[in-house]
Parts: C-alpha cells; structure tokens; sequence
C-alpha cells in the first residue's frame, strides 16, 4: 500500500471516530435517546457510505470499492435469507412436511396440506442439477417450463391491457360536440377542457398513434409517404420521452434531498 | 260613573283577552301537530319497482345481482327515501352451519398453534368438525326449499339513495364468514327506507334465484378472437418463413451498429459488457435479449473477444448461461466458454448497479450493450458507461426508462425495436414469422382506428362496445 493511501485512509478512520464520539455525545445529550453509542454508530456509518458513494462522482476509489463490495455482499446474502426463509420455510414447508415444520418451528397446518407444491419442488431440484456436469442438460426443463408458462400467461394480460385497450382508447371523436358548423363557431370554448382543446387533444392523439404505428412497421422500407409518417411518429415519440424525462428527474431530486437531508439533518444536525 | 265605566272596560278587556286565549288554544295545537307531523312523522315511501334477482354473469358463482327501479319518492315524490336495505332469506339451519363453522375455524387456528385443548386426538377432533361442516353445507340447498317456513329475512347491506344495481357477492372460501353457497334458492326483498328507520316500504320478493360459475367468461369473446387471428396469421408467416419465402425487415440502426461495436472491441482489445436489464426470464424484453445476447455471444467467440455478462436474477443467469454456452458451440469455439462469463452480482437493484458501475471503470469495455427491462438504474448505468468512454447500445419497452437510454446511449431499440431486433439477426422462421404476424396486427389496428374514430365522430359507441372487455 502506498504511503498516500496509508495517509488517507489514516484521515479518514480518524474523521469517522471523531464523527461517532461527536455524534454519541450528541445523542447522549437526549435522555429520550437509547443506546446512543449504538445509534451514533448506525447513522456515522450511513452518512460515510452515502459520501463514499457519491465520490464516484470524481471517480473511481478505493472508497467507492468497498462501499460497492459491502451493498452487493449484503444485499445478496438478504437475498438468499429472505428467499430461504419466506420461501421456502415460510411458504413451502408448512403445506407439506409436520416433521420439517417442527424442526424450523414454523406452525404446520395439516388441513392446509397441498401436495401440488411438490411440483415446484422437483422444478427446483432439477433446475439444481445444472451444477452437475452430466446431468446438467435437465435444468433446461424447469426453465423452459418458467418461460413458456409465464410468456403464455403474460400473452392474455398484455394482449388486453397493451393491445385491445389502447386501440378502443384511441376511438375518439375528431370534433368534440358537433352539432354543425355554424353551432361549433357560435359556441367555440376556448377553454382549456372546452370543445376545441379537446378536439385538437384527439386529433394529436389519432395523428400520434398512427404515425407511432407506421414507425414501428418493419415490413416496409421508411420512405416516401411511408418515411414522412414515420418521422411524424419518431417526433412524437420524442416528445412524449422528453416530458416523461423531465417527469423522472424531478422525482430523481426528490431522492437525492432524501440523502442531502439525511447528511444534514441526522449527521450533522445542521437543519432542524 | 266614570269609575264604573272604567271598571266596565277593564273588566271587558280581560273577558276578551281571556276569550282570545282560549279561541287561540286550538289553532297552537293544531301548529304544534303541523311541526311535528314535519320533524318526525314521515309518510311511508313509495316501494321500489320491478326487482329482478340473477346469477351475476362470467364468474366462478358465489354472486347473485339484483336490480330494481327507484322508488318513485328517491329524487321525486315526497324525496323521503334516504337508502335501501337489501334483504336476502335465511334458514335458520343457517345459524347451525354458521356455529360449527365458527368452532372448526377457532379449532384449526389453536391446532396450528398447539393450544387445542379436547378429549382425544386434536387432529381427529378437527377432521370430525370438517366433514360435519361439509355435510352441513351439503344439505343447505334442501333448507333453502322450505321457504318461507323455517327462515326469516336477514339484512345483506344498505345501499345510499339512488342505486338500483346491487350485487349480493360472497367468497369462494367455505369457512368465511359471508360464504354465499352455489345452488340454493335465494329470495330476496329491497326495502326503500326513510330517515326515521322504522318507517320503510318493503318491496316484492322475488327469487328462487341459484348462484353458480360459468365455464366461459363472455366479456372476454374479443379477446379469444384476437388470440385466435393472431394465433393463425403467426403459424401463416411462420410456415411462409420456412418455406424460404423472402420476408423483408427493414434494417435496425441500433443492430447494424452491434456488429461495428463487436470488432470495435476486437481491435482496441477489451471487453464487451452485456447487461440483461432487471426483468425475469418470463418478460418478453429479457427473451428477446436472449436472442440479441446469443448474436453478440457468438460473433464474440469467433473474433476471440471477451464478454462480461453480469446479471440480476437467477433464472435469467441460468438461461444466459445456456445461451452465451450454445453460442460458443456454434461458433466451434466450446473450449473458450467459461462459466464465469455470465454470473450472477445480486438481487438488490442499486446494489447491482454498483457493481456493473465498478465493471465499467475497471474493466473498460469497448461496449457496453443493455438489452432488456430496465427500471430507476437505467440512467445510473447508461451515465457511467458514457463517462467510461464505451459505445453504447440499448434497448427496452420501458417507457418511462427509454428517454435515459436515447440521451446517454450512442443507439437505443425502441418498444417494439427491441423485439424486431432478435428476429432481424436471428433470421430464424418463428422469430420472422411472429414479426410479420405483429406487422399485419398494427395495420389492422390503424384500420380498427380509423373505422372508430369515424364511427365515435358521427356519435356511435357501437364500434368501441366491440372492443369493450369485461372481467
């Protein structure tokens, strides 16, 4: 290790004990407070990480590796407890075995009993036997059996909500309240939910699905008319991902003054 | 004299007073009746008319609807009606059911907590209130035909003023508390009730009326029927694509830029990151990625190139291993594949990012491809993959994520892209066949659009109630 890393690393253990004993006697300081030590703790090692996250902001450091290694390491073994014991102890065991219930000290309910769950048992094994090198051709059944079961069930849902329900969503009337045209002039509403800003509202909407369309056709080469639509729909599709993009970034603010607050307000204790 | 004169008037004054009093008694009598015949006596309400009770349509049964017409007094009339009180008749053999039911719910919950305390086995105690239970309920549509002995109207629900649709739903499960059994002769009653409660008008009863679930949901019709055309129109394409007919797909820019990136990374020596996104191996974005992912895979074997592939779920792993596995077999380079090509980082989104951040700075691949669902990292690692310097290219049927991709990505798929992308380099008849299929679906759709919009212009809704799919 290098003399300037050794130097830096020093500083900064030593910034993070001063910060802890700072924020224990802060803490301590509040009789409502208990385990103070142990709560200043908690919030000095979040408020470190958060900052050695945000330093990837300059670059890549030996800060940001461990902060990085420490997330993954942690989250993955979560993972892992959370599926074993919801999963499996939580959800599984107690359909099926009263001897495997009392040796994980979860209730078994016996009237509760579906053997039906030893199907996805056996998936689960045989998508295990990939460990193996001769009978790792069989883990190619479960999967196949996920995919295809998931994508034919998935087929219904979205061929309703993405395809059947968009397209009688987009039968509109091009003049909202016709009545003749003399009627529509005399009664013009130029308000913003009045009968023009409406019709102008369904014939953006008419024009943009069609020209969405015809972008998306991929049988036919995009020229000519063909290309003249395409590029309409290329437009409104930018359109619709910029307001969506300025839509995203302000919730993006909403998370980074969730972090700054927490820098400021329960590490540092400088806004009330 | 002037005394007795005085005296005179006086004394007339108050005999007439006196006689006003009493002529006045009646008439404040007869105000004070008014005003309490307006506070709290209440005409009785007008019944509701012409109530009708049947099975509720396209369910699994354990639901029976009733309409009616308003009482006359709801919004008009004396406008006294203040809601309806729907009633439905109960054997009192229901209570019966209702006790052991009660008791074999009490008795399985202290079972499973081992607090069941009773002579003999528990488990044999519990299976004994089990099967009385369901005898029981098997002899609930006999106690329904004894109507009207032996049974009394029981209130289901009260219902605001105004409503004249009801539906008398229960649950399938037969320990709850509001199980409504299939086939028993249900009668029911509507009550129009006033604000003072005991003055209400009962309507006719109507019923026998059964419960039971339908085989086919009806309000789903439009939707087999797209199934179907779809269905035939693919296995038309599909067959076209094998016989070797020339199906045309207009080039991709996105994907005629991956073979570019591929010998782009050959040439400065580094590696190719393919990221899978964050959907399972079920999502269509992930499968279609798998195809992209077996292109790269393979084109990354014959130029001897390195493929880093880091993945979030792992089903999607073991597919990615299959495929990256097949690619290099195919590309007569099986002794190159290594298991660790494709590995499995986390399942916790950020913390996944992180790690394909780090990869990114310290790996340095020439390209970076992101194919599949992506959700909130989508920005996080586009951004990174920028500030490292790689080419990148994407793809996902996010909306909401694709503007992050199209701003710090060299080439992004769009939507539907994504999808024509794995048949365009696949070339293979079910990929190219389903794409076809999907192409003479959106020309049907902007036919069906334009139809409508004609048809709701001219003020019909009968071209959009064909489209109308109920649950």
């Amino acid at each position: 290790m290098k003399r300037s890393s050794v130097i830096i690393l020093s500083v900064v253990v030593l910034l993070f004990l001063a910060s802890w004993l700072w924020k224990a006697s802060t803490l301590s300081s509040d009789p409502g407070i208990v385990n103070a030590w142990g709560q200043a703790f908690g919030i000095t090692l979040a408020a470190f990480l958060t900052l050695a996250i945000l330093s990837f902001l300059y670059r890549d450091n030996p800060f940001y590796k461990f902060a990085e290694h420490l997330f993954v390491g942690v989250s993955a073994a979560f993972w892992m407890v959370m599926g074993f014991w919801s999963t499996i102890v939580g959800n599984l065991v107690p359909r099926l075995s009263e001897g495997l219930s009392s040796f994980f000290k979860v209730p078994f309910d016996r009237f509760a009993v579906n053997y039906f769950y030893f199907i996805p048992v056996i998936l689960g094994i045989l998508l295990l036997l990939r460990l193996s090198r001769d009978a790792g051709w069989i883990a190619r059944w479960p999967l196949a059996f996920i995919v295809g079961t998931t994508a034919g069930l998935n087929f219904i849902r979205y061929l309703r909500s993405d395809f059947i329900e968009q397209v009688s969503s987009t039968f509109v009337p091009l003049l909202v309240g016709w009545q003749g045209f003399g009627h529509f002039l005399d009664n013009l509403d130029l308000s913003a939910t009045g009968q023009l800003a409406l019709t102008v509202g369904n014939w953006v909407i008419s024009l943009g699905v069609f020209c969405g369309l015809v972008y998306f056709f991929f049988s036919k080469a995009h020229t000519g008319v063909f290309g003249a639509a395409s590029r309409v729909g290329i437009w409104v599709l930018m359109i619709t991902f910029g307001a969506s993009f300025g839509y995203t970034v302000m919730g993006r603010i909403s998370l980074l003054v969730g972090r700054i607050t927490f820098l400021f307000k329960d590490w540092l204790g400088l806004i009330s | 004299m002037k005394y007795l004169l005085s005296a005179v008037i006086v004394l007339g004054l108050l005999a007439g007073a006196v006689w006003a009093q009493e002529s006045d008694q009646p008439s404040t009598a007869a105000a004070d009746t008014a005003v309490s015949a307006d506070t709290v006596s209440v005409a009785p309400p007008a019944p509701v008319g012409n109530l009708r009770a049947y099975d509720s349509d396209n369910d699994h049964g354990h639901a029976v609807t009733l309409e009616w017409e308003l009482s006359p007094d709801d919004g008009g009339g004396d406008n006294s009606v203040l809601m309806y009180e729907v009633f439905r008749w109960y054997p009192y053999f229901w209570d019966t059911v209702q006790e052991v039911r009660a008791e074999l719910v009490t008795a399985r919950q202290r079972r499973v907590q081992g607090t069941l305390d009773v002579e003999g086995d528990p488990d044999d105690y519990v299976k004994e209130l089990v099967s009385r239970h369901t005898e029981l309920l098997s002899t609930l549509p006999e106690a329904h035909e004894q109507y009207p002995d032996d049974g009394e109207f029981r209130l289901v629900r009260a219902v605001p003023a105004g409503t004249e649709k009801f539906e008398d739903r229960g649950p399938k499960d037969r320990l709850a508390e509001d199980f409504l059994p299939d086939y028993c002769d249900f009668y029911y009653r509507v009550d129009a009730v006033t604000i003072d409660e005991s003055v209400r008008t009962p309507s006719q009863i109507v019923g026998p009326v059964q419960s039971y679930g339908q085989w086919f949901n009806t309000g789903r019709i439009v939707v087999l029927c797209f199934v179907l055309v779809f269905g035939l129109l693919t296995i038309l394409f599909v067959q076209r694509a094998r016989s070797g007919a020339e199906l045309y797909v207009r080039p991709i820019a996105g994907i005629e830029a991956v073979d570019d990136a591929i010998g782009r990374a050959t040439e400065m020596g580094r590696p190719i990151l393919y990221v899978l996104g964050l959907g399972t191996a079920a999502d269509v974005a992930t499968i279609a990625s798998f195809t992209i992912l077996s292109r790269v895979a393979k084109q990354v074997a014959e130029y001897q190139t390195q493929l880093i592939v880091p993945t979030y779920d792992p089903i999607v792993m073991s597919v990615a291993q299959e495929v990256v596995k097949s690619a290099y077999l195919d590309a007569g380079r099986p002794d190159d594949y290594s298991q660790d090509i494709v590995y499995f980082v986390t399942q916790s989104q950020f913390a996944y990012v992180a790690a394909v951040n780090g990869v990114m700075l310290r790996e340095r691949p020439a390209t970076n491809v992101y194919m599949g669902m992506f959700h909130a990292e989508s920005l996080l690692l586009a951004e990174t993959g920028a500030i490292a310097g790689s080419i990148q290219i994407s793809g996902t049927d996010q909306m909401a994520q694709l503007p992050f991709f199209i701003v710090a990505c060299d080439y992004t798929l769009i939507g539907e892209e994504l999808y024509a992308a794995s048949a365009y380099l696949g070339r293979e008849p079910v990929l190219l066949g389903s794409l076809k299929a999907q192409d003479v679906a959106k020309a049907a759709v902007v036919l069906f659009a334009l139809i409508g919009v004609i048809v709701t212009t001219a003020g019909s809704s009968v071209f959009q109630n064909l489209f109308k799919v109920t649950d």
